[in-house]
Parts: C-alpha cells; sequence; structure tokens
C-alpha cells in the first residue's frame, strides 16, 4: 500500500513519461501525417481527444523551460506557442511508444474509459458554454477528459493493486475510489491531481481532478461541472436521467444552477454527445 | 556595432555565377561590439568563411547564438576551425528540442558522428560549452546581452536581440507569421485569432526599435500560398513587421536557393513597391554575403 502520496509521485510520474496513448488516436495520428499537407485543426482535434496525448502535451507546455506567465489548458494555445509541426512531432513520438494495450492485468476496459472521458468532456464542455463566463469551455473539456486520467495510471502502473480495488469494489459495492483508498492507500482522483501539479497544470484543473468524488467542499466553477458531468455521465449509461438519478451535492448545485433534473434539461440533448465520443473511441464502428 | 553576413541563403548553399551578387552560403551573421566582443549568429555554410577571416585573430572567444537546428543553419559548423584550435573559446547558446528530447549540444554532435565526419568532438582542442536558453531569457555576451525570443517556424526556433551601448539588432532566424489554422466559419476561428494577434503584438514588441531587423523573408506573396506552414516569412512580412516594430533598418534575408540575383532584386523591388515608405520609416535592404554596416 502507498504511505504517502510522494513514495506514489516517485513511483509512477516517470514512468507515465513513457506511457503510450490511445489505440485510436494513435492510428488517426499516423494515418494523419502520412500527408505532408494534413489539416492542423484535425491534428488539434485528435491530441485533445486523447488523454494520454493531451497530458503529454500541455505537460511540455507548462514546464518551466517556458515560464509563460499563465498556465496553459489549450491545445490551440499550444499550437500557436509551438508550432503545428512540433505539436505534429511531439504527437508522432508518443505514438511512436506504442498503443495501450486492449487488454490488461487488471480487467481494464480502456474502450469504455476513453467514452466515460470524452463524454464527460463533451458534457462539461457543453456545461460550461451554458453557464457562461464561470469557466472556458475548452477548459471544461479538458478537465473533462483529465478527470480520470488516475485510473489508466492505475491500470498501467499498479494493475494489480488496482485489481483488488476494481474487485473490492464490486464485491463490497463500494464506490471505486473509496475500495482504492482502502486497497492502495489512494485513491484515481488524488493521483491524478498530484500529476496535474507535478506537471505544472493550473490549479483549477488539478483541483478539478481532485475533487471530481467529493461533493461536499467548495467549488471552483471548473471542478463543480466536472463533478456534475461525471455524474451526468454515469447516470447517461444508466440510463437513469430520466428518473430516480443519483442527484448533486448542494455545493456542486449551486454552482451548476441547480439540481440535476434542472442542470439536464437545460443541456438539451446529449445523446449527440454520446454519439460524438463513441465515434472517436471507434465504439460500435465496423 | 559591426553586422557583418556571412551567409544569407535558405535551405541549402546555392554558389554559381548567377548568385555571386548576394552569395550562396547559408545563414551565419557576426556581430562585433564597439569592444570587440565576438557574437555569432547560426552556423549556415557562411560560417566557413568567418572561419577564414579569424585565421589572424587567435585566440577566438566567442558567444555563437543557434537559431534553431535545421541544416542550413548548423551546417558549417564542422568545419569551424577555430573549434580545432586549443586557446579558442566557443561557447553555444540555443533551444531545447522537446522532441528530441536534447540541448543545443546536438547541433554539433549530431554532425561529428563517424559516418558523417572524421573528427570527433572530443578531438577538437578548443574549450567548448553549451547554454540551453530558456524563451526571453538574456544572457552577457561580454559587452553585449542577447535575449531569445520564441518565434514561430517548424521547429522551436529563437530569434535574438542583441543589445550593446546602446544600439541594437534582431535576428529572426527562421519565421513565419502566425496563421489562424480554422476557417473562418469555423467555432474557433475568432479566439484563435485572438491568441494570434496576442503573439504578433509580443513579437513585435520584442523587436521594438532596433537599429538593424534581419529577417526571414524567403517568400514572395504569389509563393507563400503554397508555402504556408513551412515556417518561414515572405518579403511584405519582414517590411510589415519592420514597420509595426518601428525597426530603422530591415534586412531581407534567408534568400530562397531557387532565386538568383536579378530575380531577386526583381522581387525586392516589387515588394518594396507595394509598401509606400513612410518618411522617416523603416529603410529596407537585401541582406547580401560578405556585406558590413556599422551602427
Amino acid at each position: 500500500m502507498i504511505r504517502h502520496p510522494s513514495e506514489l509521485n516517485r513511483k509512477i510520474s516517470d514512468a507515465v513519461e513513457r506511457m503510450p496513448a490511445f489505440p485510436e488516436s494513435v492510428q488517426k495520428i499516423l494515418a494523419l501525417t502520412r500527408d505532408i499537407n494534413c489539416q492542423p485543426k484535425d491534428l488539434v482535434s485528435i491530441i485533445e481527444n486523447d488523454p494520454v496525448m493531451a497530458v503529454r502535451v500541455l505537460k511540455v507546455l507548462n514546464s518551466a523551460y517556458f515560464g509563460w506567465p499563465n498556465k496553459i489548458t489549450s491545445i490551440d494555445r499550444s499550437v500557436v506557442h509551438l508550432g503545428i509541426n512540433t505539436i505534429k512531432n511531439l504527437a508522432l513520438s508518443i505514438a511512436a511508444i506504442g498503443v495501450l494495450p486492449k487488454a490488461n492485468k487488471a480487467g481494464f476496459d480502456i474502450n469504455g474509459y476513453l467514452l466515460h472521458s470524452l463524454t464527460v468532456a463533451g458534457v462539461a464542455k457543453r456545461l460550461g458554454a451554458r453557464m457562461g463566463a464561470e469557466a472556458d469551455p475548452l477548459d471544461c473539456h479538458i478537465a473533462g477528459l483529465l478527470h480520470d486520467f488516475g485510473k489508466i495510471v492505475f491500470a498501467q502502473f499498479m494493475s494489480e493493486e488496482w485489481a483488488a480495488a476494481l474487485a473490492l469494489g464490486k464485491e463490497g459495492a463500494m464506490p471505486l475510489h473509496l475500495a482504492e483508498r482502502q486497497v492502495i492507500g489512494v485513491d484515481h482522483a488524488a493521483v491524478g491531481a498530484i500529476l496535474a501539479e507535478k506537471w505544472q497544470f493550473p490549479t483549477t484543473l488539478a483541483d478539478s481532478i481532485r475533487f471530481h468524488h467529493d461533493g461536499e467542499i467548495g467549488h471552483t466553477a471548473l471542478s463543480a461541472y466536472v463533478f456534475a458531468s461525471n455524474r451526468i455521465s454515469n447516470e447517461l449509461v444508466r440510463g437513469a436521467l430520466g428518473g430516480n438519478a443519483e442527484g448533486l451535492p448542494p455545493a456542486v448545485a449551486a454552482r451548476c444552477g441547480g439540481s440535476l433534473g434542472k442542470l439536464v434539461d437545460s443541456l438539451g440533448d446529449l445523446s449527440g454527445i454520446v454519439e460524438e465520443a463513441k465515434l472517436f473511441a471507434q465504439i460500435g464502428a465496423a | 556595432m559591426k553586422i557583418k553576413f556571412w551567409g544569407v541563403r535558405g535551405s541549402i548553399p546555392v554558389p554559381g555565377p548567377k548568385t555571386v551578387k548576394y552569395g550562396g552560403n547559408t545563414s551565419c551573421i557576426e556581430i562585433r561590439t564597439d569592444e570587440g566582443d565576438l557574437i555569432i549568429l547560426d552556423g549556415g555554410t557562411g560560417i566557413f568563411q568567418l572561419a577564414q577571416d579569424l585565421r589572424g585573430k587567435m585566440p577566438v572567444a566567442a558567444n555563437i547564438f543557434i537559431t534553431h537546428g535545421h541544416w542550413d543553419h548548423i551546417q558549417g559548423l564542422p568545419l569551424f576551425t577555430p573549434m580545432f584550435v586549443a586557446g579558442n573559446r566557443l561557447l553555444f547558446h540555443g533551444a531545447y528540442d522537446f522532441v528530441s528530447e536534447r540541448g543545443v549540444e546536438q547541433v554539433v554532435g549530431v554532425q561529428l558522428q563517424y559516418s558523417f565526419f572524421p573528427v570527433r568532438e572530443a578531438e577538437m582542442k578548443a574549450t567548448i560549452e553549451y547554454f540551453v536558453l530558456s524563451p526571453g531569457q538574456s544572457v552577457r555576451s561580454g559587452s553585449a546581452t542577447v535575449t531569445a525570443v520564441l518565434l514561430n517556424h517548424t521547429m522551436i526556433n529563437f530569434g535574438y536581440r542583441v543589445e550593446s551601448n546602446g544600439k541594437s539588432v534582431f535576428f529572426t532566424g527562421d519565421h513565419e507569421p502566425y496563421y489562424n489554422i480554422y476557417h473562418p466559419a469555423d467555432e474557433r476561428y475568432p479566439e484563435y485569432q485572438a491568441l494570434i494577434e496576442e503573439k504578433e503584438r509580443a513579437i513585435a514588441d520584442a523587436v521594438r526599435g532596433v537599429d538593424v531587423l534581419i529577417a526571414d523573408a524567403s517568400y514572395t506573396l504569389e509563393e507563400y500560398p503554397a508555402k504556408k506552414g513551412w515556417g518561414h516569412g515572405t518579403l511584405d512580412s519582414c517590411i510589415d513587421l519592420a514597420e509595426r516594430a518601428g525597426a530603422k533598418i530591415l534586412y531581407c534575408t534567408h534568400h530562397e536557393p531557387t532565386r538568383d540575383d536579378q530575380a531577386l532584386e526583381h522581387e525586392f523591388g516589387r515588394a518594396l513597391a507595394r509598401h509606400s515608405p513612410r518618411q522617416g520609416g523603416v529603410e529596407c535592404r537585401l541582406a547580401r554575403e560578405g556585406e558590413e554596416v556599422e551602427i
């Protein structure tokens, strides 16, 4: 068991440097970049829909080397700063590492993970746009995309411990993050946040990762939107949005303009977001 | 401060009768401060001629600032003979490359490998040191201050602003004005445009008020659409930057290798005609190998 987050930090943060990305985006990057005249915006779209690639690009941009006055969460801004060819070659260097294995020791469903991350990203972006100036919709997208990054780190680098936590969660009907705390000593939200801080991502982004299972703290707009989007996405999968859905904690509801039901109504039809996420994750594709 | 052009060509050396006026060597500029401190910008093939010039001036102490690692900016380094001579002190400065995950030391190291060159770096007798610069970082170089400015190219490229005794020169290395990757009809077009405009203002501020701006003017306006994204500017974009930044003299450089002397002067004349010169505005010149200017 991890006794202190810094122990885990040491153990895995370097390994994450060499973590492969998702098969779908690696294939897309390789296909796209065979054409010397590929469209930069298509490249941006692939990177900002793959948690591993997005993390790697933002990690470079937020490194102390550049010392920008403001932290960077946008892939567009990354392209402006470094140029599209450098971003393309960064993406290719990640693609060259290989792809995340479809099956792993922890029994982790990486397609399901990607679908969930993309759905939360899409809902959070819609929510950000709906709520106005409180949080940039593209920041909401990135925060949603990365909120579960800790899970993929566990699956890849602590697969045995994480498999035990997954099993405990199932057997004990216990939320996964609580099972992780019991088995590993730290949950995926905390791990994702620790890494985000180590990579000098903005505090608001790290907090939105850290608190996406913690409804009681004083949320920022960004963390509240990610919390709510995560819950909406889970309920979308359960098909429970219309009826007995789990509500939002008061701190989150206050930031999001009301109850879960009211929020979902205000967001309009979410099926397009799910379909788009499925398309990118190539779930259901022939 | 004296500035001398040793290489003004882009991409590849093009010696021959049709380029004899402006020169065929690739990027290299010598700067001498009033105190005699030597600063070299880029190590393209032009640096070989500079090495000949330095033969009677040993020992050489030079700060060499590399804009980026593309061949036309480093290709002369293996034959920069002061590196072979004990007592010389050569300090290289340049960016960190996040793709190769290596610093400026690779601009020499990659060329001095068995398969490409007979002499190993360890066999070079001069004291050679490497310093990785961050964007915005200023370093003292003798009596001068040199500041690295991140510009827009197909790899990380630093422009350098050199200041000494109240005089200043800015060399872009390779730079393409920022362009929007979205279509005007795309939702994300306006925000991207705002980012670009912010960067353009920052670059004009970095160049602000220089006595001499030496800028990448590879293409003509007509050529540019087919070369968009290749990381180079146009004659017109250089004039525009010089005007916005209030530069006194503009030298257009990185001449397209397929453009001979006659064509270069023709295109330069056309570009100038498109810009009605302001009273007391920028004076535009074509950089010419061997030309020296004192400011």
